[in-house]
This record gives C-alpha cells, structure tokens and sequence, in this order.
C-alpha cells in the first residue's frame, strides 16, 4: 500500500523502504560471500605453500607426548591418539567445570546472604571479600594459587600431614583410596535406590502437603535414604573394598589418591572468583524482594529462618537465576586458563600441545569452539528448564 | 479535687543502651547471643590475618637495597619490585624514550579529563581531541615516526601493554558493539541474522580461544606475505571478542528505550540513521554507560590473558621476573603487586561506575 502511494507522488524507487531493504540485504550477503571466499581461498593457498593436509585424519595419529593428570581412562604416550587426548580433555574440563560450579554456588550464596547480615563486622568481611576478589583479574589469582602458594609448600619428604593418612606437599593433597572388591556393586545399587526413594518420598510429601496441610521432614528422610541405603548395601555385601593408604616411598609417596596442585589452584582461582559474583547476584536478588514481604510473613508469625527459606529465597531466585546461569558459563570457559598452569584440560592439551604437534589449526579450534557452544547451550537449556519451573506462575 | 497532673512530664532522655556507641555497638554487634559468637570469632579472625599481613607486608618487610642479598628480614622482599619497576612499567621499552609513553599518558589523562568533568561544558573540542587527534597522536609517539626512533611492538611491555591493550580494545569494540547491537535489532532478517551469529559464537567460546584463532589462524586467512605484528592480531582478537559483550550492552539500552520516541522521531521526518544518531542512542547509551564501565572492567582484566599467546603484559613480565635467577622464591611478592595494581584500576572504575549510575538515575529511584 505505501509502495503505490510513493510511487504516485512520484518518489523515486530508491527511497521505497522495502526496495531499500531488499537491496542492502543483497548487498550484505554478497559482501560477505566475497569475504568468505577471499579468506578461504587465502586458507587454502596458505595450507598449500605449508603443506599442510586439511582434514580430521591426525585424529587417528599417536599423539606421543604425555600427559600429567589422566581419570577413568587409560593412556599411553606411545599408542593413544589425538582422539584420546580430545576426550582426556573433554573429561578435566568437565571435572573441573562441575566442581567449580558446586564450590562456587556454596561461596557465592553463604557470603551473599552475610553481606546482608546485619552484623557489621560480618558484612565488613564479606563486603572485602566480594570487593577484593572481583577486582583482580583471574589469571593473577590462579598464578598466586599455582605459584605462591601450592609450589612453596614442603617437599615430598617433609610432607605435612594433617593425620596419619593425609598428606599435603608440593605435590598436592593425599589421601587414602577406595580400593573396591567383589561386591562393590550393591554400594551403586544402595546409591541409586536412595535417590529414587528419595524423589518419590519428595513427590509424595508435597501432593500431602497440598491435600492435607501436613509437613514432612523431606530433607532429613532424603540424607538418611541416600547415604543410609548405600551404606546398607555394604553391610550386606560385607563391606566390599579396602582402603590404600599413602605411603611415603623413596622418591614419591605410593597409594592412595592425590588431589594434584595444578587442579587445586584451578579449582580454588575458579570456584574463589566466580563465588565473589555469585555473591552479588544473590544479595541483588534478596534485595530485589520487597521488605512487605517480609513484614507480612513476620506479621502471620513466621520464624525469621523460614521466613528467609519459605518468602524471600523462593522470590529472589526467579531474579538469582538468569545471571546465575551466565556465571556458571563463565566459569567453564574460564576453566581454560589452565593452560597458564598446565592442568590438561581441552585447551591446554588438545588446543596446545596437539595444534603444534599437528599444525592442524582450523580443524582443531573448531573442535574446541564447538566443544564449548555445546556445553554453553546445555548449561542454558538445563537453567532455562530451571527457570521456568520456578518462574511465578501469574494468571 | 483532681488528681490528675495538668502539665506534661519532661522528656526523658531515650536508654542510653540503645542510643550513641553502645546502642550502635548492641544493635549491629551483640543483638543475640548468635551474632555476639559471630562478632568475637571474626574478629579474632580478623585480628589474626590483619596481624599476620601487616608483618609480612610492612613491618618486616625489605624496602631497602639493590639485590636479593638485601632482603634480610622474614617479611616480603619488595626490594625485588623496586628493582625491576622500570621494566614492569614500560617492558623493554628504551628508558631514554619513556618519556613519550609518559607523554601519552598524560595527554590521554587531559583528555579524558575534559571529557569526563563536569566544569567543561562543550565536550566538542575534547571529544574531538581524545577520539580523533588522540589517538594518531599515539600511534606517532608509542611507535615512531616524524624524526622519533622507531620502537618496535615487540620491546612494549609490563603496565604500558596492558594500557595500550585495554584502551585500543574498548576503542574498536564500542563502535563496533553499537553497529551489531542495531543489527541484531535490525528488521531486515539476513543482517539480524549475520549479527546474532556472530554475537553468540563469539560469547559462547572463552577469549583464550579467540585469542589463539588470532594469533594462529589469522596468518592463514591473509595472503601470502601480509603478515601483522603479534600485537595487532592480539589487539583484533580482543576487540572482536570484547565487541560482541558491548553489543549485548548496548541492545539492553536500546530495549529500554520506548517505542515511542522511535515512532516520534519517524512522524518528525527522521530517517532511520537520523532518529539512531539524535534521538534512540544518546539516550540508550546513556543509560548503558555504567554496564559499559563493567564490561570495560571485564576487558581490563582479560588483557591478562595475552600472557598465553606470549605479549609481554604486566602480568607476564612479573612472572617472567620470578624465574630469573637472582631473584628466585618471590613469587609471592610478584604475584600481590600485579594483584595490587589490577585492584586500584578495576576498584575505581567500577566505583566510578557506581557513582555515575547514581548520578545519571533521574528520578524513578525509591
């Protein structure tokens, strides 16, 4: 309709919008066409004059180098290839995101809510916390952690050790191993049969609690069920494993498991920094919650603890959660500053020290960048899923 | 025969355990037996790491003295600091020419000044001088050119790198952010499109791995012999990767902005670039400027990060100086001073940025 119009006073095409938007689209696509082919052309010719072979073929090739920390897999220098390498990777990453993640949670809402305290000296620690954390950048603090504080602790020989069994030394924190025995699967089975008593017994006491009234002590009964049932089943089983106690040997200590320095500082630059936002985010979010929310739960008589549990948590994480999200992404991205310390996750090893030993750059970064779209798009789904199951529910 | 008294009694004086420094101290320290346990732990805990500090870092610190033979006393030895400042500020930059970095430093304070203060009124001439003049300036003085030596990019280091990263950075990736926020909310489908990808690739991967693209794969999409200097890739990595947030930024802004000031614009016979320019941006940048000194914030801190592709920063150079072999077991030292410097520039800015968002929230506030 504003097409004729124009066109009967006699306005000249090129002022049509829409012919004006077609036209720049056009003009957009072929401009980037043309900057596609230019770099791929370049590529190609450059890969040529290396003699580069394009192609995921080096991903069957040995890899040949070794590397430091390696769980729930086997590798050899010799014979395992890129691929393996791709996944040990893939694997620390992950590890090391996921406990992030839980440690980070815990910092950011305890120190969260005592910045809110009312207690000034407790809020005066928390305030310092928040504020002289978030200030510095993460690599200078995963540096402190690997370099100033985790290398300058005693040798092997002088290790400390908390008990008997436990050792700290500069080359990370031993402690006794779970070595299991025939049997070991009814632990798994106790373990698993908790969990699905537990959300049963969670289903269960929240349709009494909307049919009756009646509370029940959902969060006791579900601790009991899931550590006492696996705990039953290796009654049964007769308690199926041994422990392995470290031992300190000649040169190194044998036995046990060992919590390596460079997954330590990793893990405490990560979880350290990224709970100092988490903080923010959750005193923003209480705050976000109106005081008249308060007053009224105080004026039916609720306790101040449930008021905080049952009132203000409830609201403020429909705010908490969005940024949340975001800072959980950041902490798996920033999970590849390892690379400064050397704990071999995706970027340090496969982005690292495969790429030089392949030169195979494009396929690799690709890899890597899809790797960490995928893991950015399940994090998002996981917490939009979240998000609106406790998002308000308004008529 | 009343009883009943007929003036009014004197005010008392309210319970001196509820006013003045007792009232203060009962109400935010003791209120219930929790909070007192709560108060004397922290601040035995307090007490206990402030004391411990204080020695290491003052009292029984070494300030004195040229090497590490000097550092005699049990605290930190920041004699080792002292003794590579120079090369922490500038990296291997000449010292006779460092007073052209200081130079920069000091017209680029000006400028910022001028901009930035209240007492200037017209900000035309500034602008112009930080944003145009400023910045070709710079370029001269940092690198050479008009009868100054020549300094190559790869003897810039220490805090002068991290200066130059963060600033070049924010100075590409604000323009940039702006045209991919109006793309993204664009109404022609393909430029949305083209915009939104490249937004989400770039903020779902870590800077590291931008990083690496450009300083490995750059070399491969450019023709034969076009090569740029290590800085210049670092610099277009950071940009890149630093526009993409600014764009997120920036179209936060712009949503906030009401429909009907576009629609306005349009019935005054504005066009689109028009009613952009004079009407939505000023004030949807205008709202979008303390996230802006936060994304800065985050961009400052990242410029770490270029340590991994092998710049000399402050923070690499720091640690380069804690493997050399005269000053061995200072990492500790080296470590808190980057720490130190990071904390005063993040710390004010994002005060800065606290005070200005107080400043510019006109009314609405509760």
């Amino acid at each position: 309709m504003t097409a004729d119009v124009s066109g009967q006073a006699g306005v000249s095409m090129w002022r049509d919008p829409k012919i004006r938007a077609v036209f720049f689209q056009v003009l957009v696509i072929a401009i980037f066409l043309a900057f596609v082919f230019y770099v791929g052309n370049n590529t190609i010719e450059n890969l040529e004059k290396r003699g580069i072979a394009s192609g995921f073929g080096f991903l069957s090739q040995p890899a040949g180098f070794g590397i430091g920390i390696v769980v729930l897999m086997d590798y050899n220098a010799q014979t395992s290839t890129h691929t393996d390498v791709l996944f040990i990777g893939i694997l620390n990453t992950l590890i090391v995101a996921i406990t992030g993640i839980f440690l980070a949670t815990i910092l950011g809402f305890v120190f969260g809510v005592l910045r809110l305290s009312h207690n000034w000296v407790v809020n005066k620690i928390a305030a310092t916390y928040i504020e002289i954390v978030r200030n510095i950048p993460l690599l200078v603090q995963l540096l402190f952690w690997y370099f100033a504080v985790l290398s300058v602790l005693p040798r092997v020989k002088e290790s400390l050790y908390l008990s008997e069994n436990f050792l700290i030394n500069n080359r990370g924190i031993n402690f006794p191993s779970v070595i299991p025995e025939a049997g070991f699967w009814m632990i798994w089975v106790g373990l698993l049969l908790g969990i699905v008593a537990t959300v049963v017994v969670s289903k269960w006491a929240h349709k009494r609690q909307d049919e009756t009234g009646q509370q029940f002590p959902t969060l006791l009964v579900s601790i009991a069920l899931i550590i006492g049932l696996p705990v039953l089943g290796a009654l049964i089983a007769g308690i199926p494993f041994e422990f392995d106690y470290p031992k300190l040997g000649r040169f190194n200590i044998q036995g046990g498991w060992v919590l390596e320095p460079e997954f330590l500082a990793l893990l405490l630059g990560l979880s350290i920094y990224t709970g100092a936002f988490i903080a923010e985010i959750v005193r923003s979010g209480i705050n976000s919650v109106s005081h008249g929310q308060t007053e009224a739960a105080h004026s039916l008589g609720i306790k101040p603890s449930f008021t905080m549990r049952l009132v203000i948590l409830p609201q403020a994480l429909r705010v908490i959660i969005p940024p949340l999200t975001s800072q959980y992404l950041n902490l798996t991205k920033n999970s590849s500053l390892a690379t400064a310390i050397g704990y071999p996750e995706i970027v340090a090893i496969f982005a690292g020290t495969s790429l030089n030993q392949t030169g195979q750059a494009i396929e690799i970064i690709g890899i890597t960048m899809l790797f960490y779209l995928t893991i950015s798009l399940l994090i998002s789904v996981f917490m939009n899923w979240y998000n609106k199951r406790i998002a308000l529910v308004e008529r | 025969m009343a009883i009943v008294k007929t003036e009014r009694h004197p005010e008392l004086a309210p319970p001196v355990s509820q006013t003045g420094v007792i009232g203060w101290v009962r109400e935010n320290l003791f209120s219930s037996w929790l909070n007192s346990v709560l108060t004397v732990v922290s601040i035995y805990v307090i007490w206990q790491a402030a004391s411990g500090i204080v020695s290491w870092a003052f009292i029984n610190a070494n300030f004195i003295g040229e090497t590490k033979a000097d550092c005699t006393g049990s605290g930190a030895c920041w004699v080792f600091i002292k003794a590579r400042f120079g090369q922490n500020m500038y990296g291997f930059y000449p010292e006779p020419e460092r007073w052209r970095v200081n130079l920069g430093y000091i017209l680029g304070a000006v400028g910022l000044f001028l901009v930035l203060s209240d007492y200037v009124k017209s900000k035309k001439w500034p602008g112009i001088f930080l944003f145009v003049i400023y910045p070709v300036l710079c370029y001269f003085l940092f690198y050479g050119g008009f009868g100054l030596e020549v300094i190559e990019t790869s003897q810039w280091g220490g805090l002068f790198l991290t200066l130059v990263l963060a600033s070049v950075s924010i100075f590409v990736a604000l323009p940039l952010g702006v045209l991919l926020a109006l793309g993204r909310r664009s109404e022609m489908p393909v430029i949305r499109m083209l915009c939104v990808g490249f937004i989400e690739l770039v903020r779902a991967v870590p800077l590291i791995s931008v990083l690496f693209m450009a300083s490995v794969m750059l070399p491969l999409f450019l023709p034969e012999g076009q090569n740029f200097d290590k800085l210049v890739r670092a610099l277009v990595g950071m940009s890149l990767f630093s526009a993409a947030y600014m764009a997120e930024v920036v179209r936060g802004g712009l949503q906030a902005i009401p429909k009907g000031q576009m629609e306005a614009a349009n019935s005054l016979g504005l066009g689109y670039w028009k009613s952009m320019g004079l009407i939505i941006l000023p004030q949807a940048l205008k709202i979008s400027i303390p996230s802006i000194v936060n994304t800065f914030i985050g961009l400052f801190k990242d410029t770490t990060l270029v340590l991994i592709i092998g710049l000399l920063d402050l923070l690499s150079i720091v640690k380069g100086g804690t493997t050399d072999k005269n000053w061995l077991g200072l990492a500790t030292e080296g470590y808190v001073f980057v720490a130190a410097v990071f904390w005063v520039f993040c710390f004010s800015m994002s005060r800065y940025s606290i005070w200005l968002e107080n400043k510019l929230h006109t009314g609405h506030k509760r």
